[in-house]
């Protein structure tokens, strides 16, 4: 009797949760609209952390291209070399201005008074913005930017509209148009058609991706230094609770023996 | 009166002396080894040592966090990264606390859950509801200072549109809300005393309200799946025919039942300890901002059923007044409901459709109070509020006069 | 009789809950061990507590001889006294009345286990502690001065419990404290610039 209603009730609520999954599924359909045309709005950063050479190759980007402008206030630079087994000659050599020392924080020299008068905002410090805006949304960002005549600085982004960030890659990826669809009602953000080159960059598309990649690779790992020793901790804990769990549940079963 | 008819065992040494001076074999005897608990408690049991365990978690990784966190509206953000990257094994203190915070609501929601399907609520145990009752609020207001402490710009938010909503008070709104933020709007005043509540005075209201509860709890014994009285029913030697020794049947059962809780805890801890955005929103990633607003502001999961029910209702003042009963209600329960029969095991089918129907409102408002309120929603969140609100409304109505025939004379080992 | 639903007596596997209690205890206890772990770790000097204590450069540009100048090296005062020849004569003469002439006992790197307790012998790095309890010394350099006796080398007082130390920082018999001033590491970058807290074989020179 009690089963039956359990049953309903589940039903009930199975019922519900389908149906509002099914909505969500229809509402999701609704942006695929295009088949053809760019989906950047689905780009994947599908970086590893884990992947220390990477990690080392965006560091290497972040301080000769990021860091002009963009600091990251949270992380030492000894940190960064410990994390990613990088000796102290190349530290010194290749990712620290003179006059740093190892133990300070990687701070851009950049004037933040003057870049609220040249850019309209100062450029924002870089150590969390894996996790607040996520790392798709700086894959996307990175290579999202596309050529604007209607706008002072020339450039526009898909991810961030209306950017004051100039396209400070271009000299890697070269510089870039693009031609926009219809966005059907209730898209959101523009819907790529196509993107047409208007200069080369020095790198291959798929070298510039790879650039983008592990920066963004190095920012996830930025914002987060400790998510590796994390997850390889996390791994004997649960594996130790199991065997707890496994021999506090046969001494249970021993006792309750007792009980009928 | 807990506790069995045997007499205290003779001791001397050193542990004579201690019970001569503190009643430990007295309390062994009274809470463990002769306290009868039914035998028949199943899964939704569980909860009230997980509850527990959540607090203490929460306690030590408190006192800890503490040791570093640094209140204060220019330092409270940067002390947190701190914490993460530079404290040894802060990052562990952190996402312990983060994630236990939502792991102590999830098993709170789930003990409270376990009342209503056997009507734990019911006398003589309505002190015992109203105490628990007391925990969760006084949890949530735990929770929501505790929140602001990070002083992210979801933080600040959240913040400000909470303490906003006392506002809508008749007459002292305006002035009430200027008096709990210390300030113009939420600042380093509001910060500082929301830190030595969330710190001090909190978690030491929280820690007498939970040893009312198990006071009272203790004092009648607990309920059980068949909602009879074990007590009703005692065998030769004075002890309950269907009760059995809370130790060692119960301590170990616990035991395993706390083992898998911090094997799931560790899971999500270690490998998602911000749960899709759940349980550590990435608004809270970038520093409070008094100019700029966060896309969505929504409360954290274990806020959202009652956000919800706020935001059903297109008037700011009815829709607070709305919050607030949805929550007194909940106090009122013990009295609402009129039938003698306590486990819905028992009970007819329109109660069971009541509480299934409550069941999918409450989850279906949590799940609202998480997306922006705009089509479809809008719709849902006013029918499940009704819903919400006519299950106790209406619940003197259709509770009377319910059969009480079935009830068996001894617990039953079967499962719902 | 405490529970009337146990089976009788011989159908309880003892050796099995012996055991099985043994195991979940054994194994809570060390759970419990490495749960203790980070708790007690987080004391430790965080980075920034570490990356505050990194060696520090003393300027001795500006140090006249006879001159004392402190700077503070991971929360500690560190003496630097510029020693004239004067001064330097005073520290021998006097080892009978010094409780470790040799510092046998005394903290200090090896390489200052000398004469002079220096690596170069016209400065004096110690650390101002006192190894009592910890008050700072005050420089007391003149020799002979009345309220210390007329066989005073000169040295260092400390004002808490009278402690009294020679101009290599090593303590007189009679003092509370028992060892000499503890040395921290240190080397020279060139005869300008002394490092606190590098070992000559790092960097720098003896």
């Amino acid at each position: 009797m009690q089963n039956r209603w359990m049953r309903i009730a589940i039903t009930l609520a199975a019922g519900m949760l389908l149906g509002s999954g099914a909505a969500l599924a229809a509402e999701e359909a609704g942006h695929e609209g295009a088949e053809q045309g760019v989906d950047w709005q689905e780009w994947k950063a599908g970086n590893e952390v884990s992947n220390n050479a990477s990690l080392q190759r965006g560091a290497a980007n972040f301080v000769n291209y990021c860091m002009g402008c963009h600091s990251l206030k949270y992380m030492r630079y000894q940190r960064m070399a410990d994390d990613l087994n990088i000796s102290t000659q190349q530290l010194q050599a290749n990712l620290i201005p003179t006059g740093a020392k190892p133990t300070d924080y990687m701070l851009s020299s950049f004037p933040a008074a003057d870049a609220e008068t040249w850019f309209g905002r100062a450029p924002p410090d870089l150590s969390l913005v894996a996790r607040s805006r996520g790392v798709d949304w700086v894959y996307r960002f990175l290579k999202g930017f596309y050529v604007d005549k209607t706008r002072p600085i020339g450039t526009n982004n898909l991810a961030l509209e209306g950017a004051a960030m100039p396209a400070v890659l271009s000299d890697l990826e070269g510089v870039k148009a693009a031609v926009f669809a219809a966005a059907p009602a209730g898209h959101e953000g523009k819907m790529v058609e196509r993107f047409e080159s208007v200069a080369a960059g020095r790198l291959k598309p798929e070298e510039f991706d790879t650039f983008v990649r592990d920066t963004v690779n190095f920012l996830d790992y930025a914002a987060d230094p400790s998510q590796v020793q994390r997850r390889g901790i996390g791994l004997w804990v649960v594996l130790f609770l199991l065997v707890f769990t496994a021999f506090a549940w046969l001494l249970k079963k021993e006792y309750w023996k007792d009980v009928h | 009166m807990a506790g069995n008819n045997d007499a205290l065992p003779v001791r001397t040494g050193f542990l004579g002396w201690l019970n001569k001076r503190l009643p430990v074999d007295q309390f062994m005897r009274d809470q463990l080894t002769g306290y009868y608990a039914p035998k028949n408690f199943n899964f939704w049991y569980f909860f009230g040592v997980l509850s527990l365990v959540a607090l203490v978690i929460q306690l030590v990784t408190g006192i800890f966090l503490t040791m570093h966190y640094k209140v204060g509206e220019t330092t409270a953000f940067d002390s947190v990264q701190y914490i993460m990257r530079e404290v040894p094994y802060g990052w562990l203190l952190r996402y312990m606390h983060s994630t236990g915070a939502s792991a102590f609501f999830i098993v709170v929601y789930l003990h409270m859950f376990r009342a209503f399907l056997y009507g734990s609520y019911k006398g003589p145990r309505e002190l015992l509801w109203l105490f628990g009752m007391a925990v969760y609020l006084a949890l949530m207001a735990e929770a929501f200072m505790g929140y602001v402490l990070p002083w992210g710009n979801m933080s600040y938010w959240g913040a400000g549109v909470i303490v906003n909503i006392f506002g809508t008070i008749p007459v002292i709104g305006p002035g009430l809300v200027e008096w709990i933020r210390g300030d113009y709007g939420i600042a380093d005043a509001t910060l500082n005393r929301f830190f030595s509540l969330h710190v001090v005075a909190v978690p030491l209201v929280l820690l007498l309200l939970v040893a009312l509860h198990l006071v009272a709890l203790r004092h009648n014994g607990s309920n059980n799946p068949d909602g009879i009285e074990i007590k009703e029913k005692k065998g030769p030697d004075g002890n309950p025919l269907d009760g059995i020794p809370f130790h060692p049947y119960y301590t170990l059962k616990d035991l395993v039942g706390v083992g898998m809780f911090l094997m799931l805890f560790a899971i999500v801890m270690f490998f998602v300890p911000t749960f899709g955005g759940l349980f550590l929103e990435p608004a809270n990633f970038e520093p409070a901002n008094p100019v700029s607003t966060p896309d969505e502001i929504a409360p954290v999961w274990y806020f959202t059923p009652y956000y919800a029910i706020l935001r059903a209702v297109p008037d700011q003042r009815l829709g607070a007044l709305l919050m607030a009963l949805s929550l007194i209600f909940f106090f009122l329960l013990p009295w609402l409901d009129r039938s003698p029969v306590k486990s819905w095991r028992y009970r007819p089918v329109r109660w069971r459709l009541a509480l299934a129907i409550f069941v999918v409102s409450f989850i279906g408002l949590g799940y609202l109070g998480m997306q922006k309120p705009e089509g479809l929603y809008v719709l849902l969140a006013r029918v499940f509020t009704t819903l919400y609100f006519a299950f106790f409304v209406l619940m003197p109505l259709y509770t009377r006069g319910e059969s009480t025939s079935r009830v068996p004379e001894r617990v039953t080992s079967h499962h719902d | 009789m405490s529970d009337h639903s146990a089976p009788a007596a011989a159908e309880v596997d003892q050796d099995r809950r012996g055991f099985l209690t043994f195991a979940t205890v054994a194994t809570g206890a060390v759970g419990v061990a490495f749960a203790a772990v980070p708790f007690i770790a987080s004391w430790n000097p965080s980075e920034r507590t570490r990356a505050a204590g990194a060696p520090i450069e003393v300027d001795l540009t500006k140090l006249e001889p006879g001159q004392m100048v402190t700077y503070v090296y991971r929360k500690k005062p560190m003496y630097i006294v510029y020693r004239t020849p004067e001064m330097l004569k005073h520290i021998a003469g006097h080892e009978g009345k010094l409780k470790d002439p040799e510092s046998k006992d005394s903290e200090q790197p090896d390489y200052t286990r000398n004469a002079t307790r220096a690596v170069k012998e016209q400065y004096l790095v110690v650390d101002g502690t006192c190894t009592h309890l910890g008050c700072l010394p005050k420089p007391r350099f003149e020799a002979a001065l009345p309220e210390l006796g007329s066989d005073w080398p000169g040295g260092f007082q400390c004002p808490c419990h009278g402690s009294r130390f020679d101009l290599a920082g090593r303590v007189f018999e009679g003092s509370p404290a028992s060892t000499n001033l503890r040395i921290p590491e240190y080397s020279y970058r060139d005869d300008k610039t002394l490092l606190i807290g590098v070992p000559p074989t790092e960097k720098g020179v003896a």
